[in-house]
C-alpha cells in the first residue's frame, strides 16, 4: 500500500459509459487499482457497481471509454479473455460445480495432461499445493458439494489465483459467511495482497470494508463520486457520499408529517413484532407499529432492512420470535396468510416480484383482490372496471387506459399500479420497500403524498427507502438497521439527515460519536425496554426511541 | 472405476471380525457411500443385479451359468451401445428421444443398400456418418435456437421414423454374406462359453466411453455442464461445443447400435425398435445417472442394461409369464430408483 501511490496502476478504466435501453448504467466513470492493494467499490443499489465489474470482466461491452491493463489498452470480448489476461472473478453465488472434486474445480479447463489423458496425479499434486498456499487442509479428491459454502468460496479463490491473477475480484464474498469464516477469508486476502495481487473487494458490510481495504471508489447513480484512501475517509462521510443528498420541493409535506402528533395512548398497536428474526437475514428485533403510523426503516443496502420487512410481510418465514397482530400472536407462513390479516408487502423488485408486465393495468390492479376472494368468485366485470378507473384517477396513473400493458408503462406508473393493487385489498399495514426508487421526481412526490394520506386515514405504513430525506419527511418513527441488527428506534422529532447518517454509519466498535453510541445502547437493550425509555438521550433526540 | 466395482462387497466385510471401533467407521463409510449422489445409486444397482442373479440361480435350474450371463451381453449389445450414447446426453442434463427411430433407420438403410448390392465396407461407415450428422443437426438446433432437447430430439425421432417408411413400407431381409457371417459367428471363450462379434464391439465402445468421460477434458466438461452450465461458462469451459458433441456421440452410437441390431435380426423393418429409446433411458437411470445431469457412470449404464436383461431372462425362465411383465417390472424398478435417488441424496443435504 505504501508504494501504491508511486506505483503504476495494474488496471485503469477511464471514462467508462454503458447504456442499457432507457438507462445510463455508467456515465464516464474512472476506476483504477494498484498492485498489492485491496480496493473496495461502494455504492447503493443501482449505483453501477455490478455494471462496472461486468465491464471489467468482459461480460458487458463498453460504449465509451478505455480499459488499460498493465499499461496496455485492452478490450475484452468475454469472460474467458479477461481471465486469460489475469482478471479473475469470484462471484457472490459460488460458481463452481458441486458434482466434481475439489481438485477438478480448481483445475477444470487447465488440467495437466499426459498422452492426451488427464494426468490425475499431477492434478492432485498441483491442487494440493494451491490449497496449501491458502493454508487449507482439504482432500482434493473430495466432492465439492460436500463442503460448506465458505470452503467452496475459498476453493473458488484457489481456482482464481491458479490462473496467475493480477486482479482478483471478490463480489460480495462474505454475504453468506459467519465471523470465523470471514476471518479465514481475510487471512487469504492478506496473503494474496502480499504477493502483489490487486484485489477488488465488494461488500455491503462497512466494518469489513474498513478492516480489509486500503482504498475505495464510490459510485452513485452510475457516476463516479470519488476515490479515497480508507484511512482518510470517515464512515459518516462515506455513507453520505454513497447516499448523496437530493433536495426536493416537498418540504411542506415534511412540515405536515411532523405536525401530526400520533397520540400514543390512543392509537392501538396494530402489529407488534417481538424478537422477530431469521438466521442469516436479520437478527431478532422488536418493532411495534400503531394504526395510522408511518414507520421508516433506514439503513444501507444489505443492512437487513428488506429482510426485516419481508418477515413482517410473511414473504420469508421468521425462525425466531412472534408477531402479535391486534393482540393475537400469529405466525405468518405465507404472503397469503399475511394478506388475510390485511398486511400487504410491496417489493423493491418491482419488475420480478411486483407487476406482471404482460398483463393489462386492470388485470394487475385486481390481481391481489381476486386472489384474496378466491378464484371461484370472480369479480364482476363492472366492478373491475369501476375499481380500475377509480385507482387510475386517484393515483393519476398514465396512460389512463385500463387495457394498456403494464410493461409499457414508466417505472413510476408501474409503481402506482402496484400500489393500487395492494390498496384494493384495503390493507391495515402496507409495507413499501423502496417504492420511489428509479422513478421520476413528480411520481415520487405523488407517492409520498399518497403514503401520507393513507396514514392519516388510519393505515399503518412501513416505509423503506435509501433516501434519508424521504424517510425523514414521511415517518413518524424511524428504525435504523446496521449489519442486520436493529440499532435504534427513534421518534422523528429533531432528527436530521446527519444524525441518521451517524447512526447508520457508526461501527459497533467505534465510540467516537456519542450520539450514536447511546442510540446503539438503546437498540441493544431493546427499543421498548422501559429502562431504555427512561434513560434520556438529549443529544440525539428530544425523546428517546421506544417511548412506548 | 475400481471403487465402483468392489463397492457391493463392502457390506460383506462388515460381518467380518472387525472390532467395535472400525465397525462404526465401516458403517459410516457404507452410509456415506449410499448417500453419495455419485456412488450411491450405482452401488444399489450393482447389489440389485447380484441379488436378482442369485435369486434366479436358486429358483431355476440352469440359470446360474456363465452362458446365461454372457447371453445377457449377446442379446443386449445394441442396447449397451445405445445406453452409452444416452449416458453422455443425460450427463449434460439433456435427453435424446430419437435413438430408437435412428436404430430402425440405420437398419433400413443397411438392408436397402445391401439389397442393391453395396458393399458392407461402404454401407456401415456411411450409416455411422449419416447418424452422426443427424446428431450434429439436433445438437446445433438445441444450441443455436435454444430448443429444449426433449423437443429437438422428438422432432428427430419423427424424422427418422418417417424416413424409414420412405425407404420401404415392409420388411427387407438381409442376405449379404458379411452380415450373415457376423450374425452367426460365435467366438468361443473356452469351457462351452461363447460370445458374438457384437459383444466385442459393445465392450470396445464402453471402454472408449469410460476413457473419454474419465480422462479427457471433453469428458470432464460433460460432467461440468450437468453440474451447472452457467458455472461452466463462467469457468471458461467450451460449453457450446461440448453440448453439440454429446448429441453427435449419441447419434453415432444409435447408428452403431442399429448396425448391431441388424446383425441380430438380419432385416430392416420400419417398425422395429419402437420404444427402445425409453429402454435406453431406463437403463441409464437405473444405472445411477441422475436425470438432471452431472452424476453417473458409463459402467453404471451397462449395469442398468444388465438389470433389464436379467429381468427379461427370469421371465423367460419362468415360462408362464407373458414377456410384457418385463415392462411392468422395469416400470416399477424405475419408479423405485428415482425415489431412491431422491431419498438418498436428500438425506445428505
Amino acid at each position: 500500500m505504501t508504494q501504491a501511490s508511486v506505483a503504476v496502476p495494474v488496471i485503469e478504466m477511464r471514462g467508462i459509459s454503458i447504456t442499457f435501453p432507457g438507462v445510463k448504467a455508467l456515465d464516464g466513470v474512472d476506476f483504477r487499482m494498484f498492485p498489492g492493494e485491496v480496493h473496495s467499490l461502494m455504492g447503493e443499489n443501482g449505483a453501477g457497481k455490478s455494471t462496472l465489474i461486468k465491464a471489467l470482466t468482459g461480460v458487458y461491452g463498453i460504449d465509451a471509454g478505455t480499459i488499460t491493463l498493465a499499461g496496455e489498452q485492452v478490450s475484452f470480448s468475454g469472460p474467458a479473455q479477461a481471465q486469460a489476461s489475469g482478471i479473475s472473478t469470484v462471484y457472490q453465488e459460488v460458481n463452481l460445480l458441486p458434482n466434481l472434486s475439489v481438485a477438478e474445480n480448481i483445475m477444470l479447463g487447465r488440467e495437466p495432461r499426459r498422452f492426451g489423458s488427464i494426468d490425475w496425479r499431477a492434478m492432485r499434486r498441483r491442487s494440493t499445493e494451491l490449497l496449501a498456499g491458502l493454508n487449507l487442509d482439504l482432500d482434493p479428491g473430495s466432492l465439492l458439494g460436500d463442503h460448506s459454502l465458505a470452503v467452496q468460496q475459498l476453493v473458488a479463490i484457489a481456482r482464481a489465483i491458479d490462473v496467475q491473477a493480477k486482479v482478483l475480484i471478490l463480489d460480495e464474498p462474505t454475504s453468506s459467511l459467519d465471523a470465523d469464516e470471514v476471518a479465514e477469508l481475510f487471512r487469504v486476502i492478506r496473503s494474496l495482497k502480499e504477493q502483489g495481487v490487486a484485489i477488488l473487494f465488494v461488500s455491503h458490510f462497512l466494518d469489513q470494508v474498513y478492516e480489509i481495504c486500503d482504498r475505495l471508489t464510490v459510485l452513485r447513480n452510475g457516476k463516479l463520486v470519488g476515490e479515497y484512501l480508507v484511512e482518510e475517509l470517515l464512515r459518516i462521510d462515506l455513507v453520505q457520499k454513497m447516499i448523496g443528498k437530493e433536495l426536493t420541493a416537498l418540504d411542506d409535506l415534511e412540515q405536515r408529517a411532523r405536525s401530526v402528533v400520533v397520540d400514543e395512548s390512543d392509537a392501538a398497536t396494530f402489529v407488534q413484532a417481538t424478537k422477530l428474526g431469521r438466521r442469516g437475514a436479520v437478527h431478532p428485533a422488536d418493532l411495534p407499529i400503531a394504526a395510522g403510523e408511518v414507520v421508516g426503516l433506514a439503513g444501507l443496502l444489505g443492512s437487513g432492512r428488506t429482510e426485516f420487512a419481508r418477515l413482517l410481510g410473511g414473504i420469508d418465514r421468521a425462525d425466531t420470535g412472534e408477531l402479535v397482530i391486534r393482540g393475537k400472536a400469529t405466525k405468518l407462513r405465507t404472503p397469503r396468510q399475511a394478506i388475510s390479516h390485511r398486511i400487504a408487502f410491496s417489493s423493491e423488485n418491482r419488475r420480478d416480484e411486483g407487476v406482471v408486465g404482460d398483463l393489462t393495468v386492470r388485470d394487475n390492479i385486481v390481481l391481489a383482490l381476486q386472489a384474496d376472494r378466491g378464484w371461484f368468485r370472480p369479480i364482476p366485470a363492472k366492478r373491475r372496471d369501476e375499481l380500475t378507473q377509480s385507482y387510475i384517477q386517484a393515483l393519476n396513473i398514465r396512460p389512463g387506459n385500463p387495457d394498456a400493458l403494464v410493461r409499457n408503462l414508466s417505472g413510476g406508473n408501474q409503481q402506482k399500479v402496484l400500489l393500487a393493487r395492494w390498496l384494493a385489498i384495503a390493507p391495515r399495514l402496507l409495507i413499501l420497500d423502496e417504492p420511489t426508487r428509479g422513478i421520476d421526481i413528480g411520481a415520487k412526490a405523488e407517492i409520498q403524498k399518497l403514503v401520507f394520506n393513507l396514514a392519516e386515514n388510519g393505515m399503518s405504513v412501513l416505509f423503506i427507502s435509501a433516501e434519508l430525506e424521504e424517510v425523514l419527511r414521511l415517518s413518524h418513527r424511524i428504525v435504523v438497521l446496521r449489519d442486520r441488527h436493529v440499532v435504534a428506534d427513534l421518534e422523528n422529532e429533531g432528527l436530521t439527515v446527519d444524525s441518521l447518517l451517524a447512526l447508520i454509519a457508526e461501527g459497533s466498535n467505534d465510540d467516537d460519536d456519542p450520539d450514536a453510541s447511546v442510540a446503539v445502547a438503546v437498540g441493544a437493550l431493546g427499543a421498548n425496554d422501559p429502562v431504555a425509555a427512561s434513560d434520556p438521550d438529549p443529544t440525539t433526540t428530544d425523546s428517546t426511541g421506544g417511548s412506548r | 472405476m475400481t471403487k465402483l466395482l468392489d463397492a457391493p462387497e463392502r457390506p460383506v466385510r462388515t460381518g467380518g471380525p472387525a472390532g467395535p471401533t472400525p465397525r462404526v467407521s465401516v458403517a459410516r463409510r457404507i452410509r456415506n457411500l449410499l448417500t453419495s449422489p455419485k456412488y450411491g445409486p450405482v452401488t444399489v444397482t450393482a447389489v440389485l443385479f447380484v441379488v436378482i442373479f442369485i435369486v434366479g440361480g436358486v429358483r431355476y435350474r440352469g440359470f446360474f451359468s456363465g452362458q446365461v450371463f454372457l447371453n445377457l451381453l449377446v442379446d443386449n449389445s445394441y442396447l449397451i451401445v445405445l445406453a452409452v450414447g444416452m449416458t453422455f446426453v443425460i450427463l449434460t442434463g439433456g435427453i435424446d428421444l430419437s435413438v430408437g427411430a435412428v436404430v430402425a433407420l440405420s437398419g433400413m438403410i443397411a438392408a436397402s443398400l445391401l439389397q442393391t448390392g453395396w458393399s458392407p465396407a461402404v454401407v456401415i461407415p456411411l450409416i455411422l456418418v449419416l447418424t452422426s450428422v443427424l446428431g450434429l443437426l439436433v445438437g446445433l438446433m438445441i444450441h443455436i435456437f435454444k430448443v429444449q432437447p426433449f423437443i429437438a430430439t422428438l422432432a428427430a425421432m419423427f424424422l427418422a421414423r418417417g424416413l424409414c417408411y420412405v425407404i420401404s413400407q415392409s420388411s427387407i431381409s438381409i442376405t449379404d454374406e458379411t452380415f450373415v457371417q457376423l450374425a452367426v459367428t460365435r467366438i468361443p471363450l473356452g469351457g462351452n462359453l461363447s460370445i458374438t462379434p457384437s459383444v466385442i464391439i459393445a465392450v470396445v465402445v464402453v471402454a472408449i466411453a469410460v476413457w473419454v468421460l474419465h480422462a479427457t477434458r471433453f469428458g470432464r466438461t460433460v460432467y461440468a455442464i450437468g453440474g451447472g452450465e452457467q458455472s461452466g461458462l463462467l469457468m471458461g469451459l467450451p460449453v457450446a461445443r461440448t453440448k453439440v458433441l454429446v448429441y453427435v456421440i449419441s447419434g453415432f452410437c444409435s447408428g452403431l447400435a442399429g448396425v448391431l441390431f441388424t446383425f441380430y435380426t438380419l432385416s430392416g423393418y420400419p417398425l422395429t425398435a419402437i420404444g427402445t429409446e425409453l429402454d435406453a433411458i431406463a437403463a441409464v437411470v437405473i444405472g445411477g445417472t441422475l436425470l438432471t445431469g452431472g452424476y453417473g457412470f458409463v459402467l453404471g449404464s451397462v449395469l442398468g442394461v444388465l438389470v433389464l436383461g436379467v429381468i427379461q431372462t427370469i421371465i423367460t425362465f419362468e415360462g408362464t409369464l407373458s414377456s410384457w411383465w418385463t415392462k411392468i417390472f422395469i416400470g416399477a424398478l424405475l419408479l423405485v430408483f428415482i425415489i431412491l435417488q431422491k431419498v438418498l441424496t436428500a438425506r445428505r443435504r
